[in-house]
Order: structure tokens, then C-alpha cells, then sequence
């Protein structure tokens, strides 16, 4: 594990390994979007009191979830960056920032197009919602200080540290609707009694879940890729694949 | 995998960003522990009824319309109901067109203001919706059920 571990922390190496497992993984997201779309907007009952619009938390709540999780892989990432000096820590978690963000726009842009019809409003300032808002600018401030300064290590350090004083926001995201009153309703699935939703509902739900996690693999794979390339161009390594023509 | 760094120095930077963690949590801590009364969205109806909640502004309160409350105006569009949270009752006052999911038994947030006569006249009601999801058969089954102790109660 350890060897492994330190295997994955030399870009040539990971460069390789990704570039296998990349259609693999991009294959198992095309099958389990296709199940949990077939299973969630077909198969699932409609609710008992939101009727068909309830569907939208196919692509809200993984969404949501993503947010949350990427920003903790690029926490751990920072952590793994500032003590080991390890560059590929700091490659994944500038190359989550993007895709981080993008999950994070659409959980609030799905959670707006619900509230509209279902609470009476497209926006509130409730802790949930205003906590969501924050990590979406905590993201784009990752991005930001990334470009904004040239050095490649300053960047690194600087990011990393921001990720890390941002990831106390992930606790609080996850449990503002239980600390406060919020207009946003509890958890249905991720708390300590058993889901709150019909079998037939949630199935589709983790498929959907799943279908995320596989597509942020792949795209973040993709992104890395690409920044180990660029940030080891004058690697002998990367001259001979550039000589091959690939 | 070792989890604790062999290096000196890399056991003292561990020992910093634990240290970071620890002082950015505990300061937002204390910030939403000061916050607390303000990162609330709403008020309950026994805080209103028990003048916790400001006089004289706008302020939420949330909570259930209670059952057989619901009283529509014919003329126009006002509509008035009462919240509860079960152990006391706060009368709204609301003109309006409200949100889909309002129903009885439903869980509402209204603001605006309390009148001298202690009756919330809102300027807004949305509907708060619960995080259980189920097909309407369930969802019936569940309301067949309560009327049956309901009226076995009686």
C-alpha cells in the first residue's frame, strides 16, 4: 500500500495508469447514468406530494454530494501536498477545483428550479443554502489564487492552505439543517435512522450517485493527465512521448 | 500506510495544519454559537406566543398550518390559517397566492410582522417540505392510518 502509494506520486507513472483506466471508467459512467436516468425518471414512482417534480433530485442530490466530497478530496489533497511535498497532490486537487465547482453550480441552479414551484421561492437565505453559496466561492477562490500567482510552489502552498481553512464549511453544509431551522429539508438518506424514501426511489438515486463519482474520475483523470504533461514538458519522458507522436 | 510522518519536519508541518484545522473550527465555532439567534431562519410558534421573537420587525416563523385553521376569504385573496409546532398556535394572516405544497398539516415559513392584536400578518408563505419521499399508495396508507387512531383515540 505504501509502495503504491508512492508508486501514484510520480506523475510518468500515473500518467500511464490513468491513461488505461480512463475509458474504463468513462464506459461505467455512460452505464450507470443510463441505468439510474431509466431507473429514477421511468421506472420510480411519482411522490405523494410533489408529484413528478420531486425527480429533479436525480441530478440535485448527487450533485450536492459531489460538491461536498470533492472539496474534502482536495482538503486531503492539500494536507498529502503540504507534508510529503508530493506534486501529483497538488495536481489532483487543482484539477477537482473545476469540476468541484461546476457540481456545486448545478446543486444550487437544481435546488433553485425546485424551491420555485415547491417552497414559493427560487432563493432564501437559509444556512443550507447561504452555506452551499460559500463553497461554491470558496472553489472559485481556489481557482483563482491558482492562476493568480505564477509560481508554481507559492500557488501549490497557498491553495492548499485555503482548501484546508475552506473544509470546515464541508460539517457545516452537511449539518445546517439539523443545527438550525432551515427552509431546506433534512436529510433523506445520509443520517443515522434508514432513508427516508421509497426503495424504488433511492435505488436509482445511488445509481445516479455512483454515475457521479465514476464521471469525476474520469474527467479529473483527464485534467491531470494534461497538467502533468504541461508541468513535466521538459521531462525526458515526456520529450520521447512527444517524439512518438502521442 | 503510515499516517504519521517519519520526518521531523514533516511531523511538524502535520502538527501545523492540525493546529490550523483546530483554530479556523473552533473560531467559526464561537462565530455561529454568537450568530446562533440570527443563523436560525425562523421562529416557532411558542417563541413568538412567549415574545422571544422581535416586536415591531419583520421577522419568519415556521411550523405546521394546523388542521381545520384554513379560513379563504371569498372576495379576496386573503387567507387565514394557524401555525403551530403542536404545543401552541400563532394566527397568520396572509393576501396573497400561495405555494403548491400549501396544505393543511403542511409544514409552512411565513414572514412579516406581529400586529398589536398578536396575529402575524405575512407578506410571504413558503412551503417547507419534510425529507420523506413515497409513492402516493404510501403516502395514503400512512393518512388511512392516522385517521384510524384518530378515531379510535376518540
Amino acid at each position: 500500500m505504501w509502495l503504491w502509494f508512492h508508486k501514484l506520486g510520480s506523475p510518468k507513472y500515473f500518467y500511464t495508469l490513468a491513461g488505461k483506466l480512463i475509458p474504463w471508467f468513462g464506459w461505467i459512467t455512460l452505464l450507470l447514468v443510463l441505468a439510474g436516468l431509466y431507473g429514477g425518471l421511468i421506472l420510480a414512482p411519482t411522490d405523494y406530494q410533489q408529484g413528478e417534480s420531486y425527480r429533479i433530485i436525480y441530478i440535485h442530490v448527487p450533485a450536492a454530494w459531489m460538491s461536498l466530497f470533492i472539496y474534502i478530496v482536495m482538503a486531503i489533497c492539500g494536507a498529502i501536498g503540504l507534508i510529503w511535498k508530493m506534486k501529483m497532490a497538488d495536481i489532483i486537487a487543482s484539477s477537482s477545483a473545476p469540476i468541484g465547482a461546476a457540481f456545486t453550480f448545478l446543486a444550487l441552479v437544481t435546488g433553485s428550479l425546485w424551491g420555485k414551484p415547491m417552497w414559493g421561492t427560487w432563493w432564501t437565505w437559509d444556512a443550507r443554502l447561504t452555506s452551499e453559496l460559500i463553497l461554491l466561492f470558496l472553489y472559485l477562490g481556489f481557482m483563482g489564487l491558482q492562476s493568480a500567482i505564477v509560481d508554481r510552489r507559492t500557488a501549490a502552498n497557498a491553495c492548499a492552505v485555503l482548501a484546508l481553512v475552506g473544509v470546515v464549511n464541508i460539517p457545516i453544509i452537511h449539518y445546517s439543517v439539523e443545527w438550525w431551522n432551515t427552509l431546506h429539508q433534512g436529510s433523506t438518506v445520509m443520517r443515522m435512522d434508514k432513508p427516508a424514501m421509497d426503495t424504488r426511489m433511492l435505488i436509482p438515486l445511488l445509481l445516479m450517485w455512483l454515475s457521479s463519482q465514476f464521471y469525476y474520475g474520469t474527467v479529473l483523470m483527464m485534467r491531470a493527465r494534461n497538467e502533468v504533461l504541461d508541468r513535466e514538458r521538459d521531462t525526458g519522458w515526456v520529450k520521447e512521448l512527444a517524439m512518438e507522436g502521442k | 500506510m503510515r499516517i504519521i510522518p517519519k520526518h521531523a519536519h514533516r511531523r511538524k508541518r502535520l502538527g501545523l495544519i492540525l493546529l490550523l484545522l483546530a483554530g479556523v473550527g473552533t473560531s467559526v465555532g464561537f462565530v455561529t454559537m454568537a450568530l446562533n439567534e440570527n443563523m436560525n431562519h425562523f421562529y416557532s410558534p411558542t417563541e413568538v406566543v412567549d415574545g422571544k421573537a422581535p416586536k415591531n420587525h419583520t421577522f419568519r416563523i415556521g411550523g405546521m398550518v394546523r388542521t381545520g385553521t384554513v379560513k379563504r376569504s371569498n372576495s379576496s385573496l386573503d387567507v387565514n390559517f394557524e401555525v403551530t409546532d403542536t404545543a401552541k398556535n400563532v394566527q397568520v394572516l396572509y393576501t396573497g397566492i400561495l405555494p403548491d405544497l400549501f396544505r393543511e398539516g403542511q409544514g409552512v415559513v411565513a414572514q412579516g410582522k406581529l400586529n398589536d392584536d398578536g396575529i402575524f400578518v405575512a407578506s410571504q408563505v413558503l412551503a417547507k417540505h419534510d425529507e420523506t419521499y413515497m409513492p402516493p399508495e404510501a403516502g395514503q396508507a400512512i393518512k388511512d392510518a392516522q385517521k384510524l387512531k384518530a378515531s379510535l383515540k376518540e
